[in-house]
């Protein structure tokens, strides 16, 4: 199991270093540049020219991506061009926030996936099954913004039930296990959680019924075996694949969903990299995407693990 | 904001008896706590802006950097009074109290300070802060330099060379040529103070708690999601203390957020609700307050040479095809059909003898005079933003004025651009590659027209031309050369304005671009907010607001 670790380990790092290329380049590729939200229209050359020798935008791409990956190493990220801050430091506090709202939404989004996917599946081709698979299909289908703010309408505005933005009612940004912390994750958590749950819900349902069907299943009745005992082998035997769909989910669910928290004005990653972009706020850009890689990376690496503990076919 | 915290009462026969001392004691904290709290009205702002201004003295984030962080947070020695809402804004006296040209040498300006006024921190303001400030911007040897602020406000004070004191109390502004128009580039520049930032010579530990004269002091502030302030019970003009306890600024880029979050009670007032929630607002008794100011969505047209713009047939056909009230309904009556540069009504408009109106029988008449009919229209491609600061509704609006100009012999198209890349774009002037190579002729940036150099020099100037200035189009007549430099050395207030209203009336006559609308500056306010005057600014005063309980 070690050396499958450690096997996987070498093959991140290729595909990280990758990503801070592309990330690089992409920024660079896109119209716009740093200075222009920053800057009056009509700001002086000389004085472009100082901001950029201050940000490192005055040498050569190669030479700053090199600069920046060396810095990048100790996780130095360099200084947010809009408001001057360690970068680190605003993202660190994002990725908490995005981590409480991507738990909030995977624990809905997975429970309800399983359990509809597990009745779909276990009732494949009859009407349970067809309407949670329509229920599946909706949900991947929906624009998770237009739901959110059709939440918003319905649970703030006309039953004014629950807040329709923010982390707290002040304005803050603190997370503790208070009501209102909770109220306000309310609807941004239901809002995330409908996709990742109408892909789980497709996911097991397609290996519970697949499952169900093979002559394993069969051997087990012929055994005797109560219908419980049968669902938890099979659970067991879907457990692999349905564990890396859900892997990938939590993965993207991390990385902050940029329209449900610019809708909710949830001050996670997503709207971090949504302010970034627009402002074409590079060392953001680049420290932000880096870092939800690396997490992607991480979150891969460890469903790969964990199928191989659950399924030791897979280590082969 | 009323928060009352409920106190269980006190058993005191019981298991949990107390003195009559702690009696008293709970009981006076209890009224006092409770006091507090109902005394305490916090004003709760939603602004459009996607993350906090800088609050270190020069903001970004545009006019809305200057409006929440700048002129609440700081001073500059000339203010604008945004007291009143029949009239434009006029530059008043701020941290100076008078100022007059040098009689003997029209590149030397005397500005008397005001005494008495203190900073944030406690620290007094005088002739050296002024001194210490200008370094600060300008000269980049001094420990207190820094980049952005000085990248931030040079465009605001191009005519300023050098600041000197001539006793604690007076300074002496010298220009590097003669500019009438120094008053108004001072009202751009604010004043920090240099006994805080001295404490740890870190503009970043300043940034943490700042300190200018302004009416409001700096509590605190979240990145990308609120800052705090309260009033500054010493501030020097008594009539501008601000009535609420508190204001919470929050950065809400989303439209609809902002709109649910006043209609759900999070805010109580929020900037520029998008059009189609007006009614709704209404319904739900939220007063929209708007009102004209100096603002314009045109298109600046390219003049380089073979630019089919240089025809001033085809110039007026486009002015006189535009249904600006049709445009307006779209828009849910939030503007104000533009009948040139400025908006109607505007001290610079003057009297233009080309009238701007919804005239296609006329349009058409002059396209087919320039040598273009219905079968041979006049291609022409815009730049235009998907969105951005004061676009208004860019998409639509723009897709409007193309159905209108291509019933009248034109063929319009968009490139589309993201703000970023289109404020990048109108950088380069028309005849760089990227336009010549996309086919551009027209750029739709929105302009603010506050002061005489954003009005019309920055765009009307043969030595403004991009990235100098804004005038993208290289649009070089001397009439407007002279004017301007007449403008900009004449020195009573009259006087100028009169020069103004000729270079307004002279570009519209000659239809120097395509004018289409003015914004209303919308905003929403709850019920219970009172007492807002909206000014014919792009600054705007929290000051006087009460909330009704």
């Amino acid at each position: 199991m070690l050396s499958y670790i450690l096997q996987r380990l070498v093959y991140a790092i290729p595909i990280a270093l990758g990503v801070t290329i592309v990330c690089f380049s992409l920024v660079y590729i896109g119209p716009g540049d740093p200075l222009s939200s920053i800057l009056p229209e009509d700001a002086p050359q000389a004085v472009i020219d100082k901001i950029k020798a201050e940000y490192g935008l005055d040498k050569p791409i190669v030479m700053q991506y090199w600069l920046w990956l060396s810095k990048a190493l100790v996780a130095d990220f360099g200084k947010s061009i809009v408001t001057g801050n360690a970068v680190l430091s605003e993202l660190l506090p994002a990725l908490k926030n995005s981590l409480i709202l991507a738990v909030g939404g995977a624990a809905v989004g997975f429970i309800v996936g399983a359990v509809l996917g597990g009745l779909a599946g276990y009732f494949h081709g009859r009407p349970a099954d067809r309407m949670f698979t329509a229920l599946a299909i909706t949900g991947v289908s929906v624009p998770h913004y237009w739901l959110a703010i059709v939440l918003v309408i319905i649970f703030s505005v006309e039953l004014a039930l629950l807040p329709a933005l923010g982390m707290t009612g002040s304005g803050d940004t603190s997370f503790s296990f208070s009501l209102e912390n909770f109220r306000h994750m309310v609807l941004p958590v239901v809002a995330l959680s409908v996709i990742p749950a109408g892909i789980v819900t497709r996911t097991v349902r397609s290996a519970i019924a697949e499952l169900l069907n093979m002559e394993f299943v069969e051997a087990l009745r012929s055994k005797g075996l109560t219908e419980a005992r049968i669902l938890r082998h099979v659970a067991k035997n879907a457990a692999p694949q349905v564990l890396a769909v859900m892997g990938l989910q939590l993965g993207y669910l991390l990385g902050g969903s940029i329209l449900i928290e610019t809708v909710f004005a949830w001050p996670g990653t997503g709207l971090l990299l949504n302010n970034a972009i627009f402002a074409r706020d590079i060392p953001v850009l680049q420290g932000t995407i880096l870092m939800l890689a690396l997490i992607f990376v991480i979150l891969n690496l460890a469903v790969d693990i964990a199928q191989a503990v659950l399924d030791p076919r897979i280590k082969r | 904001m009323r928060r009352i915290k409920s106190t269980r009462a006190i058993n005191a026969t019981g298991k949990g008896r107390a003195s009559i001392g702690q009696l008293l004691a709970v009981a006076g904290v209890t009224a006092g706590l409770t006091t507090s709290a109902v005394a305490e009205s916090v004003l709760r702002v939603g602004m459009t802006a996607a993350d906090i201004p800088v609050n270190i003295g020069q903001p970004d984030q545009g006019f809305e950097g200057f409006r929440f962080m700048g002129y609440m947070l700081y001073d500059a020695l000339v203010l604008w009074d945004l007291s009143k809402d029949k009239e434009s804004a006029k530059l008043v006296p701020g941290l100076a109290e008078s100022w007059e040209i040098d009689p003997k040498n029209d590149k030397r300006w005397i500005f008397k300070l005001r005494k008495g006024v203190t900073f944030h921190d406690g620290s007094p303001f005088t002739a050296d802060d002024v001194v210490w400030n200008f370094a600060k911007v300008k000269d980049d040897k001094a420990p207190q330099y820094e980049a952005k602020q000085a990248a931030l406000v040079a465009v605001r004070i191009p005519a300023l060379s050098a600041v000197n004191k001539i006793d604690d109390y007076t300074v002496e502004i010298l220009t590097s040529k003669p500019s009438a128009y120094v008053p108004y580039q001072v009202s751009f520049w604010f004043m920090s103070s240099q006994e805080h930032w001295q404490k740890t010579k870190s503009w970043a530990e300043f940034a943490k708690s700042p300190s200018g004269t302004g009416p409001w002091k700096f509590v605190s502030q979240t990145q990308r999601a609120k800052v705090e302030m309260v009033p500054n019970k010493a501030y020097w003009n008594k009539a501008r203390i601000p009535k609420v306890d508190r204001v919470i600024l929050r950065p809400i880029p989303e439209a609809s957020a902002r709109v649910a979050a006043l209609l759900s009670g999070q805010v109580d007032f929020i900037e520029a609700p998008p059009p189609d929630s007006i009614d709704r607002l209404k319904s739900a008794g939220m007063k929209i307050i708007t009102n004209a100011y100096p603002h314009n969505w045109a298109v600046t047209l390219s003049r380089i040479p073979g630019s089919p713009w240089n025809d001033i047939r085809v110039r007026k056909a486009a002015n006189l095809c535009i249904d600006r009230e049709g445009l307006n309904k779209l828009l849910g009556g939030l503007s104000i059909p533009a009948k040139g540069h400025m908006p109607p009504g505007d001290a610079w408009f003057g009297k233009p003898t080309f009238e701007i109106g919804y005239k296609p029988d006329e349009a058409r008449k002059l396209m087919t005079e320039a040598g273009f009919t219905a079968a041979k229209p006049l291609p022409i491609k815009w730049a235009i933003s998907t969105s951005g600061s004061g676009q208004m509704q860019p998409l639509p609006m723009f897709e409007f004025v193309q159905a209108n100009l291509n019933e009248c012999h034109f063929k319009l198209e968009a490139e589309v651009m993201e703000w970023n890349a289109l404020t990048a774009f109108s950088r380069k002037p028309a005849d760089d590659k990227e336009a010549v190579a996309k086919g551009v002729d027209g750029i739709i940036v929105s302009r603010a027209l506050q002061d005489p150099y954003s009005a019309f020099e920055r765009v009307f100037h043969s030595a403004r031309i991009s990235p100098a200035g804004s005038n993208w189009g290289k649009l070089k007549l001397p009439v407007y050369d002279e004017l301007l430099a007449k403008a900009s050395l004449t020195f009573d207030k009259e006087l100028q304005d009169e020069v103004l209203r000729k270079v307004h009336e002279t570009a519209v006559d000659n239809a120097e671009w395509v004018w289409v609308t003015h914004d209303v500056n919308p905003r929403a306010l709850s019920p219970k907010v009172e007492g807002f005057v909206q000014a014919k600014s792009w600054f705007q005063d929290l000051t006087p607001i009460t909330l009704k309980k």
